[in-house]
């Protein structure tokens, strides 16, 4: 009998019950998966165990992510992923902690706690899928969504700026921040390299697509690569972004390696 | 870690502030993490608990808000510690989030709610339906409540030994009135203070299914981090702990999670009886009001009234057996509770028509006074 080749990745992967916890339930077409999978590359080539780590999603798409990790979790609550990862780095500082959020999980529900975990420095890697709206709950504005951007309660155009998570997670005292998009995998996989041997807080925010609700409302296209095409039309490098002009960057998100510095972790109040 | 127990326990006689007795009783019981946000009149507790726990080896945190410092309990305590917050009603509300995802996980976490009124701080006991039912979703509450600064110090271990026992929530149901109480405080020698450690499972990873347990039991945990790969998810799980939506095990998920509280009421359960063995009639108080409601048993003694206390030592779950027992020996029974009228109710629903049952209400941002008590009863029985 010829041996079936095994993807060596799925060891990583997810059992209940003696099989593998997929196929995941991301629609087709979706980037969640993409990061996924560029996730357990960054893992695997860092020789880092899933099942000696802690990994947190919140509520939505990207809070997914883990379920489908060889991995304790937590799941389940909206927006709270980094208070969690709070007491846990407190109580177990060894223990790598890793979050995956999405842009609402993350700069909405959960903005609070962002700005503070950030401020604080704490040992974590945030990984936010940002698709630029609200996708589990049917296409939804975020603090994320591009002005005008048609969504499901943004019929006439979204009416409010967006955040930049990029400068909101630098402003508030991030140490290692990045943006990149799912069509650029190897920078994707590198950068979660960069997060998960980084000491402090990380944020690699990735911009994806969502061809169910994002795509079909506010760009009329359902199609996963159009998507991708669009995101990368909307999207510069830093060397790209030096040459361009202010109107020229309106509305553009720039991607690369903004910041990765050392500073002291919270470890909470230490008596010396 | 310098944990030497002389130093986390502080044998002695002391006179104490209510809330620093709640600390002292958490560090007796070997909580190691702390995490609270600025409230009146509970901001005792989080700074004597910023001073104490680090010098132990614990770990304290002041949230941005309620609700990260109710998560952060809940991290700490998945990742090994005995996790407590502290806040008062206002505060009380937004940890309801938190509150149930830990009832659903089965999260052990000590969260004491200094009771007061609607932004003042004046004593109440109006939350006290909130402590059962504040969160969404099914599950059942172990609620203390305290009369006095050393019970504030007792019921916080008991609390610790609870949450452990149960892997439940417990919610130390304090007033503004004994929180900012000064008293005599005993603390016996750290030898003597029974404290309950979590179980941890004995099975490796393969054979370990994080929500096993029996219909009414309590699943063992297991350590963060050591391969057992356990999804702590508020969805509805089965014991795989597997994201799970089949109406059975829903079922059998909501009936263990709540029956592992209320089937075992007998084992959690503390009432203590005053005066009732002659007693025509009878007084249901708990907090800060069982103590006022003993002084006015004694009063209306001396006027031949034959007055009993039953003080509830936790209010849910419910005492059903004891509170039944009374009712079937006096005539009437009198819940004293300072709010609306709410604990009432369900005194009245356990009298079921045994006795004759009358309610002792007030929410004037006070306690009863012994008179005001005295006076409604001779009204009640006339």
């Amino acid at each position: 009998m010829s041996q079936a080749k095994i993807n060596p990745l799925r060891q990583y992967v997810r059992w209940f019950d003696g099989r593998e916890k997929l196929p995941h339930f991301f629609c087709s077409g979706c980037g969640a998966g993409q990061v996924l999978n560029y996730y357990i590359q960054a893992l695997d080539k860092l020789g880092m165990d899933p099942n000696r780590m802690m990994h947190i999603g919140g509520v939505g798409c990207t809070a997914r992510i883990p379920v489908y990790i060889s991995t304790d979790m937590m799941h389940g609550v909206h927006g709270r992923t980094l208070a969690w990862a709070t007491g846990i780095k407190l109580a177990k500082p060894e223990l790598p902690v890793v979050v995956f959020a999405g842009d609402g999980d993350l700069a909405s529900i959960g903005g609070n706690h962002f700005i503070h975990a950030a401020r604080r420095n704490l040992d974590v890697t945030v990984v936010c899928v940002n698709n630029l709206n609200f996708a589990m709950t049917g296409g939804q504005v975020a603090p994320t969504t591009p002005l005008k951007a048609h969504t499901m309660t943004t019929p006439y155009g979204n009416a409010e700026p967006r955040f930049d998570l990029v400068e909101l997670a630098i402003a508030s005292g991030a140490t290692h921040v990045e943006r990149w998009t799912t069509s650029r995998h190897a920078q994707c996989a590198a950068a979660m390299q960069r997060a998960l041997t980084h000491k402090g807080f990380s944020l690699i925010e990735i911009i994806s697509q969502c061809p169910t609700h994002y795509g079909r409302y506010a760009l009329r296209t359902g199609d996963p690569v159009k998507l991708m095409e669009w995101i990368d039309s909307q999207t510069v490098t830093q060397k790209q972004a030096e040459g361009m002009s202010a109107e020229e960057l309106d509305g553009k998100l720039v991607l690369g390696e903004f910041l990765r510095v050392e500073r002291p972790v919270f470890a909470g109040t230490t008596f010396a | 870690m310098a944990d030497a127990s002389k130093d986390r326990v502080l044998s002695g006689v002391h006179f104490m502030l209510g809330n620093y007795a709640a600390v002292e009783g958490a560090l007796s019981a070997g909580c190691t993490f702390f995490a609270g946000y600025p409230i009146t009149p509970a901001n005792e507790i989080s700074e004597r608990m910023s001073q104490r726990l680090p010098r132990l080896g614990g770990a304290f945190v002041q949230g941005e808000d309620e609700l990260a410092s109710i998560y952060a309990c809940a991290g700490a305590s998945l990742a090994g510690a005995k996790a407590m917050t502290a806040t008062a009603s206002a505060g009380y509300n937004y940890m309801q989030e938190g509150l149930g995802y830990c009832y659903t996980i089965e999260a052990p976490v000590v969260v004491l709610d200094v009771q007061r009124a609607r932004g003042e701080n004046f004593a109440s006991q109006a939350d006290v339906m909130q402590m059962r039912w504040g969160a969404s979703g099914d599950f059942e509450a172990i609620v203390v409540c305290p009369s006095s600064v050393q019970e504030l110090y007792d019921y916080t271990i008991w609390a610790f030994n609870l949450a452990e026992e149960y892997r439940n929530p417990v919610i130390i149901m304090s007033e503004t009135t004994i929180a900012l109480m000064r008293e005599r405080l005993d603390i016996p020698p750290a030898d003597q203070i029974a404290v309950v450690n979590r179980r941890y499972t004995a099975l490796p990873p393969e054979q370990y299914l994080p929500f096993k347990a029996d219909r009414f039991g309590c699943p063992d945990a297991a350590p963060l981090g050591e391969g057992y790969h356990t999804i702590y998810s508020l969805n509805p799980h089965d014991e795989k702990g597997s994201i799970d939506w089949d109406p059975d095990e829903f079922d059998r998920l909501y009936k263990r999670v709540c029956g592992k509280i209320y089937e075992n009421r007998h084992k959690i359960c503390r009432t203590e009886p005053y005066l009732l063995d002659d007693a025509e009639y009878a007084l249901v108080a708990y907090g800060s009001e069982a103590r006022v409601a003993k002084e006015a048993a004694r009063l209306a003694r001396e006027e031949g009234i034959k007055v009993g206390v039953l003080k509830l030592c936790n209010v849910w779950p419910v005492p059903v057996e004891p509170i039944l027992e009374v009712c079937k020996h006096v005539g009437k029974v009198f819940t004293v509770e300072m709010n609306m009228g709410k604990y009432c109710v369900e005194v009245e629903r356990i009298a079921g028509g045994k006795c004759e049952t009358g309610r002792i209400t007030k929410n004037r941002g006070q306690v009863h006074t012994p008179a005001e008590i005295l006076s409604a009863l001779r009204e009640g029985i006339r």
